[in-house]
Parts: structure tokens; C-alpha cells; sequence
């Protein structure tokens, strides 16, 4: 129950984070925060299956890899943005649209 | 021959493998591929000559076998598909030949003799199936080929509305034909044409009269019977030697095959033995009489055809199937050779209007001398052959209906008048043309000379031929005889004392009963009346179909449909305003509203 309500938390903090900050890096952050919440749900409701620990622990690390590796390039992407022209922030960045 | 004979196979794959090289040869080749096509129809009478007295049993497959049941197909040659066979082949060889010269000047003559190779292979199948379901894959395909010749100057606006008349025509009988084919199936569980006759004596009398008479609509149609008859008159819009193969000797007869082919339902039914009588005895006396005032010498001849076509279903209503069958053979050469005559005559005189022409003997001696002895074979003066198969068909329909046969008579009559009202106009008299006649080429006569040995000497086929059907040949009768001669000769003094001095006399009376007149040239108002009473309202419903569902509502429907995705489309492009926020946002309540309905339906 317990880890529920970290889960909980953990994502709402990061919906939080996502819908009010204005700074890319922080937007980042809170899609991080998302990603490791819903990453533990996923042991947590496993231990409360009574799976085997062994196998989701792997499953969880390989999660936690795909995260690095998404931040690695979520990272790579504002960096050269903000190389480019100088733009750090969501309100700046108004060409993606229909 | 035994090759053919035990191959049958062959008569349906050779034309079918010859229109192929004709075709992919197309303009490259045509000096050698038309006469490569004469092998076509040799093949088919090869097997019909090697099957006259063979053993061999059909060769059968089955076709779309599924959970227990299949469609058993299969050719075989008895009596009656051998001498269809032999009518085909012969036919089709001279029309061929014939077309060779008749058809030099023209451009698409590759598609012109590869349609009449398909012709051949569609025919044979017909003639040779074991199956009704093949035999009417056969009696469809001769009636595409049909289309196609009919209408094969189709730039020619004329050309192409008669094709589409002649398919449209006779596909009312077809639809007629095709649900005899569903009872026949319902009936006896099985389209194979032997298990049908056999158990044909044991239908209930409703059902056997039923199916008779659906089977009889697809005949009527496909042989011009009325009132299915008028898009024969139209298909002369096709080439000469087309009308002469298909519109006279051989598709036209398919009617009169597909009947003795399923002798055993019509002899269960009486009923529809006296509707085939009756319709069969008034298309002939009523194509008598409208062949005798038309002025184009082919039309003269396709209400000629479609006379002759009603004795031989008055044979048939009258029991004599088999006088029926030796008409049919003796009609396909006369007839025949009188189309390539009239080809021969249009090719000469470069009109096809009998006023325009006068004459012609002089200048064209071959063809007047064919044309004379097919007109006298049609007229049935002995010992040509059409007297003996006339007789035949009389005889047989005075036994079974002495006012039906009198009735024939009258139309004897009008036959041989019409058959020598067109022969003097044509070769007797003064020239009435404008262009100098010329005999036509050696490939041209050829054909007609042979038909007119064929047309001269067939009567005396009579006894072979009802010895193949398995049927007592027939005893010439006197009375009959006597009686058709003199008819046929009353007929024949009266048109060559009328039309001695050319159209003088004619005009004259044509002009006191100009209101008769009308209505003979007019076929009886038939085509009028069709015009008026299914064609018009057909048009004015859709024309009506159109507005009211094509307009208003498939239309409406599809236009809607793009003007609402338009609409859709402006609308949602407002919302991607390239704010990554918004879509954010937007993201997070979407997910809680599923979360919230995902939720209320665990509940």
C-alpha cells in the first residue's frame, strides 16, 4: 500500500512538474519523474503478485537502463537546441504545430 | 481421326490456342494468320465428322468439389453434337475463307479472326457438354462473341447500340434459362445433362412444365423467337460473313439444339410443347411477313432467319425434334450461303439496298447462280434440300395440329415470294445503281459454291441424320409434299410477275395500303412497342434513380464526407498551436478522463 502511495506521489509530482515549469530541462525532469513512478508500480505490483523477485528486478533494471539512455537523448536534444539559438524554454519553441 | 475421335477435348482448345496466336500475332502476321484460322473450324469438324458413329464415352471432371458435392463436367460427341459439330465446322470454314477476301480492306482483322476462333471454341463447348453448367458457359460465351462481331466497326454509333440490344435481348432469356437451370437442380440434384433426361419422365408435371418453359425463354432468346426476336434484325449491323456464321446458321440454332438436347422435359410436358408449337408457328408466319416489304437485303434475310427458326420450334412443339435437327441443317447451309451471297452482293454492288441494285447476273455470274439455288433450297422446291427438311417439319406439325400446319403453309408461301422478290430485284431487271457491280474474288465465290453444293444436296442427308439421333428416319409424305410444292411455287410466280419489271407495280400497291405497308416495315410495331413499354419506363426510372438516389442521396453522402473532414480538419488544426504545454495539458486530462472511465467500468 505503502509503494502505492510513493507511486502515487512520485507521478504527480511529475505531471506537476511537466504541466508548470516553464524550462526544458526541468520539463525533462518531470517526464523522468513519471517514467520512475510507473517503475515502481511495476515491482510493487509484482511483489504483490509473488513473482519471482529475480525476474522483475531484471525487467525493472532494463526500464531503468531505457530511461538513462531516453534522458542521455532528451538531454543531447535541449543542449544542441540550446547551442543553436539560444532557446531553453517551452513558450520559445512555437513551430511544432498543424 | 482417331486423334479427334478420342480427343474431343481438341474441338474447344485448338480454336481457343488459334485465336491466341491470331491475336498476339495481331497486324504483324495477318497475311498467314487469317489463313492460319481456317484450322479452327476444320478441327471442330474433324471431331464432329470422327464422333458421327463413335463409342467413346464423355471425358469428365469434377469442377468445385466441396463438402460431398461437386459439379460434374465433361465433353462428349454423340448423334446430336456430332452433327452440330459437322454444321459448325463446315460453316465456319467456308465463312472464314469467305471473310479472307470479304474483310481484306480492313484494319482489324486479326481481332476479326480471332473473335470467330473463340466463336468456334465457345460452340463447340456448347454442343459437346455433358453438363449444364458448362453448356451454359458456352451459350454465354457465343453470346459475348456475338456482342463483339455484332458491334465490331463499333465507331459506328449504330453498330454498337445493336450489339448492346442483341446482348441486353438476349439476356431477358438467359435470366429465363439460368433459373430453369436452379430448378432442374432443385429437382433432380444434378446438372449433368444424362441424370436430368433420365429423370425427367418422373418430374411432377408443374415442375418438368416449368422448367420447359424457363429453358424454352433462354431458347426463344438466343434463336429470335418472338417477342425476343427483335435485336436479330439489328445484329446485321455486325460484318456479312458474321450474320451468315453466327445470326443464321449456328448460334441462333443453339435454341433449337438446347431443346432436342433436353427432349426428355419438354416430351413431360405437353403444356409446354403447345406454347413452344404456337410461339414457334407465329414467329414464322409473322417474319414471313415483314421480310416481304424490307429493302435491305440482309434485314429481308434476318426475318428470313427468324422465320425459318419458328418452323423448326414448331417442329419441336410438335414432337418432331428430329425434323427440327435436319431443318436446322439444311437452313445453316441455304441460309449461310445466302448471307455470303448477300456479302458478296454488298461487296459488289457497294450498297445494301435492293431498290438500289438490278441487274447483277450479268456482272456477277457465280454469285447469282449460288444465290439462286440457296433461294430455290428456301423456297423448298425439290429436289433442293430445304423441300425435304420443309416437309419433314410439316408433315410432323400437321399430325400434331392441322391449323398450326396451315398456318405454316401460308408461310411457305410467303417464303417463297420474299426469297424471289429479293432474287429478282437483285439479279434480274435494269440496273438501278450508281457504281459498276463486280464479281468478287476467287475466296469469296469458293465458299459460296461449296454451300451451294451442301444447299443442293443435304436433302438427302435426311435418313443418316435421323439414324445418328437415334430416331426412325422419315417417310416423305406425299400429301404434304404436293401441297408445299405447289405453295412454294405460287410464291415464286407471284413475286417474279410483281417484281418482273422492277418496283412499278410493287409501289403502287405498297401505296394503296400504305397503312399495311407501314406496319410490315415496321416489324409489326413490336420494336415500337417494346420501345414504349419496357425501354421507356426503364429510362425514366433511372433517369429518376439518378436524381432522387444518385443525386440526392449518394452524392449528398460523399460530398458530405469530404466537406466534413474539411471541417474536422480546420477545426483540430486550431488546436496544434505549437504550444508544447497545451499538448501537454491536453495529454494529462486525456489520461485522467480514460483513467476516469477505465475506473467507472471496473467499478
Amino acid at each position: 500500500m505503502t509503494a502505492l502511495v510513493l507511486c502515487s506521489l512520485v507521478f504527480g509530482v511529475g505531471l506537476y512538474v511537466v504541466l508548470t515549469r516553464r524550462e526544458i530541462i526541468a520539463i525533462l525532469a518531470g517526464v523522468e519523474l513519471m517514467l520512475g513512478s510507473a517503475n515502481i508500480l511495476l515491482v510493487a505490483l509484482a511483489s504483490f503478485a509473488g513473482a519471482d523477485g529475480g525476474v522483475i528486478g531484471s525487467v525493472a533494471l532494463a526500464v531503468l537502463v531505457v530511461a538513462a539512455a531516453e534522458a542521455a537523448v532528451g538531454l543531447a536534444l535541449v543542449v544542441s537546441l540550446a547551442r543553436r539559438s539560444k532557446r531553453s524554454r517551452v513558450e520559445e519553441l512555437l513551430e511544432v504545430k498543424g | 481421326m482417331t486423334l479427334f475421335a478420342s480427343n474431343p477435348w481438341l474441338a474447344v482448345a485448338v480454336p481457343v490456342f488459334v485465336a491466341l496466336v491470331v491475336a498476339v500475332a495481331g497486324k504483324r502476321l495477318v497475311g498467314m494468320t487469317q489463313w492460319f484460322a481456317v484450322l479452327a473450324p476444320v478441327t471442330a469438324g474433324m471431331v464432329g465428322i470422327a464422333g458421327w458413329n463413335s463409342t467413346a464415352g464423355p471425358q469428365s471432371t469434377s469442377w468445385l468439389s466441396q463438402a460431398g458435392t461437386s459439379i460434374e463436367t465433361g465433353i462428349a460427341v454423340d448423334g446430336l453434337s456430332a452433327i452440330m459439330l459437322i454444321v459448325v465446322g463446315v460453316v465456319a470454314t467456308m465463312v472464314v475463307v469467305f471473310s479472307v477476301g470479304y474483310m481484306a480492306h480492313d484494319e482489324s482483322r486479326a481481332r476479326y479472326f480471332a473473335l470467330l476462333a473463340i466463336f468456334t471454341a465457345a460452340m463447340c463447348l456448347l454442343v459437346m457438354s455433358t453438363s449444364l453448367v458448362t453448356l451454359f458457359i458456352g451459350w454465354e460465351l457465343v453470346g459475348a462473341c456475338s456482342y463483339l462481331l455484332i458491334g465490331f466497326w463499333y465507331r459506328k454509333a449504330s453498330a454498337a447500340s445493336a450489339a448492346m440490344k442483341a446482348f441486353l435481348t438476349t439476356r431477358v432469356g438467359d435470366v429465363g434459362m439460368l433459373l430453369g437451370l436452379a430448378l432442374l437442380w432443385k429437382a433432380t440434384g444434378s446438372l449433368d445433362i444424362a441424370v436430368i433426361t433420365g429423370a425427367a419422365p418422373g418430374l411432377a408435371a408443374g415442375t418438368a412444365t416449368l422448367a420447359a418453359l424457363l429453358l424454352f425463354m433462354g431458347a426463344a432468346g438466343k434463336s429470335a423467337q418472338f417477342p425476343l426476336h427483335i435485336w436479330l434484325p439489328d445484329a446485321m449491323e455486325g460484318p456479312t460473313p458474321v450474320s451468315a456464321l453466327i445470326h443464321a446458321a449456328t448460334m441462333v440454332a443453339a435454341g433449337v439444339f438446347l431443346i432436342a438436347r433436353m427432349w426428355p422435359v419438354f416430351d413431360a410436358s405437353e403444356a409446354a410443347r403447345t406454347v413452344v408449337l404456337w410461339i414457334g408457328t407465329f414467329t414464322a408466319i409473322f417474319a414471313a411477313t415483314v421480310a416481304c416489304v424490307q429493302t435491305d437485303i440482309k434485314k429481308v434475310l434476318a426475318y428470313s432467319t427468324i422465320s425459318q427458326l419458328g418452323f423448326m420450334f414448331a417442329a419441336l412443339g410438335a414432337g418432331a425434334w428430329g425434323a427440327a435437327m435436319f431443318h436446322l441443317v439444311t437452313h445453316a447451309a441455304f441460309k449461310s450461303l445466302l448471307f455470303l451471297g448477300s456479302g458478296s452482293v454488298i461487296h459488289g454492288a457497294k450498297t445494301q439496298d435492293i431498290r438500289e441494285m438490278g441487274g447483277l447476273a450479268r456482272f456477277m455470274p457465280v454469285t447469282a447462280a449460288t444465290w439462286i439455288v440457296g433461294a430455290v433450297a428456301l423456297a423448298g422446291i425439290p429436289p433442293l434440300s430445304g423441300f425435304f427438311s420443309k416437309d419433314a417439319v410439316l408433315a410432323s406439325v400437321l399430325h400434331a395440329s392441322p391449323l398450326a400446319a396451315s398456318v405454316l403453309f401460308a408461310a411457305s408461301l410467303l417464303t417463297a415470294f420474299y426469297a424471289f422478290r429479293v432474287t429478282s430485284l437483285v439479279f434480274f431487271g435494269k440496273g438501278r445503281g450508281t457504281t459498276v457491280a463486280h464479281e468478287s474474288p476467287l475466296s469469296m465465290t469458293a465458299p459460296l459454291v461449296v454451300l451451294a453444293v451442301l444447299a443442293a444436296t443435304l436433302g438427302f442427308m435426311g435418313d443418316p441424320i435421323m439414324t445418328a439421333l437415334g430416331l426412325e428416319p422419315e417417310i416423305l409424305s406425299f400429301a404434304v409434299a404436293g401441297v408445299s410444292v405447289m405453295v412454294a411455287v405460287l410464291g415464286l410466280c407471284s413475286a417474279c410477275a410483281l417484281y418482273v419489271n422492277g418496283l412499278g407495280q410493287a409501289s403502287r400497291l405498297s401505296e394503296r395500303f400504305s397503312a399495311l405497308h407501314r406496319l410490315l416495315l415496321g416489324g409489326w410495331g413490336v420494336d415500337a412497342l417494346v420501345q414504349r413499354v419496357f425501354i421507356a419506363p426503364v429510362i425514366r426510372f433511372a433517369g429518376a434513380l439518378y436524381v432522387w438516389l444518385d443525386r440526392l442521396i449518394i452524392d449528398r453522402a460523399v460530398e458530405g464526407v469530404g466537406t466534413g473532414s474539411q471541417f474536422i480538419g480546420r477545426f483540430m488544426a486550431n488546436l496544434q498551436s505549437g504550444e508544447t504545454d497545451v499538448y501537454a495539458s491536453l495529454a494529462a486530462v486525456g489520461f485522467i478522463v480514460l483513467m476516469g472511465i477505465v475506473l467507472w467500468i471496473g467499478r
